[in-house]
């Protein structure tokens, strides 16, 4: 299962490999990582996704990483009321007749055109989990490309 | 001052009384202090020597042992020892040379990415950019190797900053946002645990190195002969009880006793103090100590409920915690009828050998026992040797057993055992060898003799890499496959070195060469010619629960 923890670091040189590392050398998975400067920019900020196939690896992840020198909070959101985010780029094919049903789609999910040219255009979208797969299973329709996506951003409310 | 000033100042100022380390390239202008500095360097003859020797000085002291190497293969030749150091929870700080800063990631010569290599056997580490930092740096170093779980943290500074200049500012107090042992218990699991203990009936204690490390040995007998429960160690354990109480129970898991094994299988409490459920221990996870509950204390959260689960687990300083649950525990079980059954264990499945009337390894280890008066302090190498040694000794004082527990590192004994006598200058050491295990650091002669480092070499020759044969033995159908090792002349080899030889190839030579050893001034070594194909019994096979014990007379 998946399960979104983030963790404040100290913001040292090292510190992304250090948990990199962790996660490597236990045998843990990331499914994705977003790291960022906090508004103190000693400390860095990072939102992972981690597959963990029960609470006890899971507890693991947690007390390994807080074991780290660097690590100053491990927060797990599994259980805990939180807002995340993600942001994707898609570039998809396009034509100029798909416009307005491409905007259909925006109107009911998220997503904007930032850039189209010829046959492809890039969509842009943000959103929760369910947001972007709904989004994307709907851009499937049309043919997708190419993809980024930035990891989750996580944020407890 | 330059880095290289400040290093040495440093170190001085954290009380380090010996470095052992080898120089090189990189650490040149470090070695240029060196010459002038008042504590003591142990030039090793192989850098591995060094860290052992370190780590071996750190466990029989309970300071932080330190060693220095060059960059590049210096750094390297170092990692088995930090890694030993640090599945052991030894306080290490290894100092290493890097290339300029300017140079790092140029593949330059003798450059390695050390902090990279040792991220994952590091407590910590540190490469330093700046010389304004390194006295900072140094003094957190052996701050975070010393306290909590202690571990090995590795510095490695560039050569251009061990020129560099700067005015040597005091370190600050440590104060880390990020690292924060915990050390207390907390009361309301200590009260807990007081419950569970009134209410047991089978308990069973359940000791690790963390009692020793943690000094937490006289509250750990309190606490025994209080609530009168037997009590079994870990192999990082041994000495945090007395071998010889009468409520010890000696090793437990693998090569534990069979008394042991057979009395945490069948306890209804088990209290675990220091010590991680290591898969050498529990055996088959699933199968393990069905009708217990678990108390854990540990200082390291992330040892609790790591492979089996707790029932009240307590963070915190081993002693610390004892001494507040001595405190609490009101209500005493009554243990009177487990103390027979367990007794009645102990007379049915004593530790014992047959006596063929060729040399024994296990008669060795008893004589070493009985002419030291158990006063010795004992290292070993990995193998048969090391569990005849933690068998067949009995150990009655903490730092009196010095073993590679978690690496299991071949040709640790040796050099340890060197760092252990300069830290115990007062005491017997014993290297209690295999003939493969003394052949790995052997070259440490050299430094034993040129520093007049006296130790004593027992090695157990019996010609092959013995735990291995016997696995072969045992579970491959005695297809020995690369375990027959041929072996120099000890004597021979001794005397090259300027060290002492004694060939012993009889039991009625034993003891006299024992006595001739620790009477010479020197290292000697004697080269006990045992029974060739002699197993380490009790066993219980890898993946079995620990109550399925095979072989000989268990």
């Amino acid at each position: 299962m998946r399960h979104t923890i983030s963790v404040l670091v100290e913001n040292k040189f090292g510190v992304l490999a250090r948990i990199a590392g962790l996660f490597s050398a236990r045998g843990y998975n990331i499914a994705s990582l977003a790291v960022c400067e906090t508004l103190d920019p000693e400390i860095s900020y990072m939102t992972i996704v981690v597959e963990a196939k029960d609470e006890k690896v899971l507890e693991q992840i947690n007390k390994q990483l807080n074991k780290l020198i660097d690590v100053i909070t491990v927060t797990d959101f599994t259980k805990k009321e939180h807002l995340d985010r993600e942001l994707v780029l898609a570039k998809i094919n396009y034509a100029p007749k798909d416009k307005l049903r491409l905007e259909a789609i925006f109107n009911k999910f998220v997503g904007k055109i930032i850039h189209h040219k010829a046959n492809i255009a890039i969509i842009e979208a943000v959103g929760d989990e369910h947001q972007i797969k709904a989004l994307l299973e709907e851009l499937n329709k049309f043919g997708i490309k190419e993809l980024v996506r930035t990891g989750k951003l996580a944020i407890s409310n | 001052m330059t880095g290289a000033q400040i290093l040495i100042e440093s170190l001085k100022r954290e009380g380090v009384e010996v470095i052992f380390g080898y120089p090189g390239g990189q650490v040149l202008p470090i070695f240029d202090k060196i010459y002038d500095m008042d504590m003591r360097f142990i030039l090793t003859r192989h850098e591995q020597g060094a860290a052992h020797a370190a780590d071996g000085y750190a466990r029989a002291t309970g300071k932080v042992g330190v060693c220095l190497a060059t960059s590049g293969p210096g750094a390297t030749n170092l990692t088995t020892g930090i890694a030993n150091a640090y599945m052991d929870s030894i306080p290490m700080v290894a100092i290493t040379g890097q290339v300029k800063s300017f140079l790092i990631g140029n593949d330059a010569f003798q450059e390695a990415d050390v902090t990279g290599i040792t991220r994952s056997i590091t407590k910590h580490n540190y490469l330093v950019k700046d010389v304004k930092d390194l006295a900072q740096i140094i003094h957190e170093a052996f701050y975070i190797a010393s306290t909590g779980r202690p571990g090995p943290v590795l510095i490695d500074i560039p050569s251009d900053i061990q020129l560099a200049d700067t005015e040597f500012k005091q370190p600050k107090e440590i104060r880390m946002r990020s690292y924060n042992p915990t050390l207390i218990g907390h009361p309301g699991q200590i009260k807990k645990a007081a419950k569970l203990i009134a209410e047991a009936k089978k308990p069973i204690i359940y000791a690790g190195g963390g009692v020793i490390t943690s000094g937490a040995h006289n509250e750990l007998r309190m606490l025994a002969e209080k609530i009168k429960a037997p009590l079994t160690w870990t192999l990082m354990g041994i000495g945090g009880f007395p071998g010889t109480h009468e409520l010890s129970l000696g090793m437990l898991g693998m090569h534990g006793t069979a008394y042991a094994n057979h009395a945490i299988m069948e306890a209804d409490l088990i209290i675990a103090v220091g010590a991680r459920f290591d898969d050498r221990v529990t055996g088959r996870l699933d199968a393990f100590a069905p009708y217990a509950k678990i108390i854990h204390i540990d200082i390291d959260p992330s040892s609790i409920s790591k492979n089996v689960h707790v029932h009240v687990p307590i963070v915190g300083d081993a002693k610390n915690i004892l001494a507040d649950l001595l405190k609490e525990i009101k209500k005493l079980p009554d243990t009177s009828d487990w103390l027979k059954v367990v007794e009645g264990w102990k007379k049915k499945y004593p530790l014992q050998y047959k006596d063929s009337g060729k040399l024994k390894p296990q008669y060795v280890i008893e004589q070493i026992y009985k002419i030291t008066k158990g006063d010795a302090i004992i290292a070993t190498e990995v193998g048969q040797n090391q569990m005849w040694a933690a068998q067949w000794y009995q150990y009655n004082s903490p730092r009196t057993f010095i073993s590679s527990g978690g690496l299991g590192t071949m040709g640790f004994g040796f050099p340890a055992a060197m760092g252990v006598k300069l830290g115990r200058p007062d005491k017997t050491v014993f290297d209690i060898a295999g003939d493969g295990s003394i052949q790995m650091n052997i070259q440490e002669l050299g430094t034993c003799i040129a520093n007049k480092i006296n130790v004593k070499i027992a090695i157990l020759n019996n010609g092959y890499l013995g735990m291995v044969r016997q696995w072969q033995e045992l579970f491959y159908k005695r297809r020995y496959s690369q375990v027959k090792i041929s072996s120099p002349d000890f004597v021979k080899l001794a005397a090259s070195y300027g060290a002492v030889g004694i060939l012993v190839t009889k039991k009625e030579e034993v003891s006299p060469a024992l006595k001739k050893a620790i009477e010479t001034e020197n290292t000697v070594i004697i080269d006990f010619r045992v029974e060739e194909e002699e197993n380490v019994f009790p066993m219980v096979p890898a993946g079995e629960a620990i109550n399925k014990i095979i072989g000989g007379l268990a």
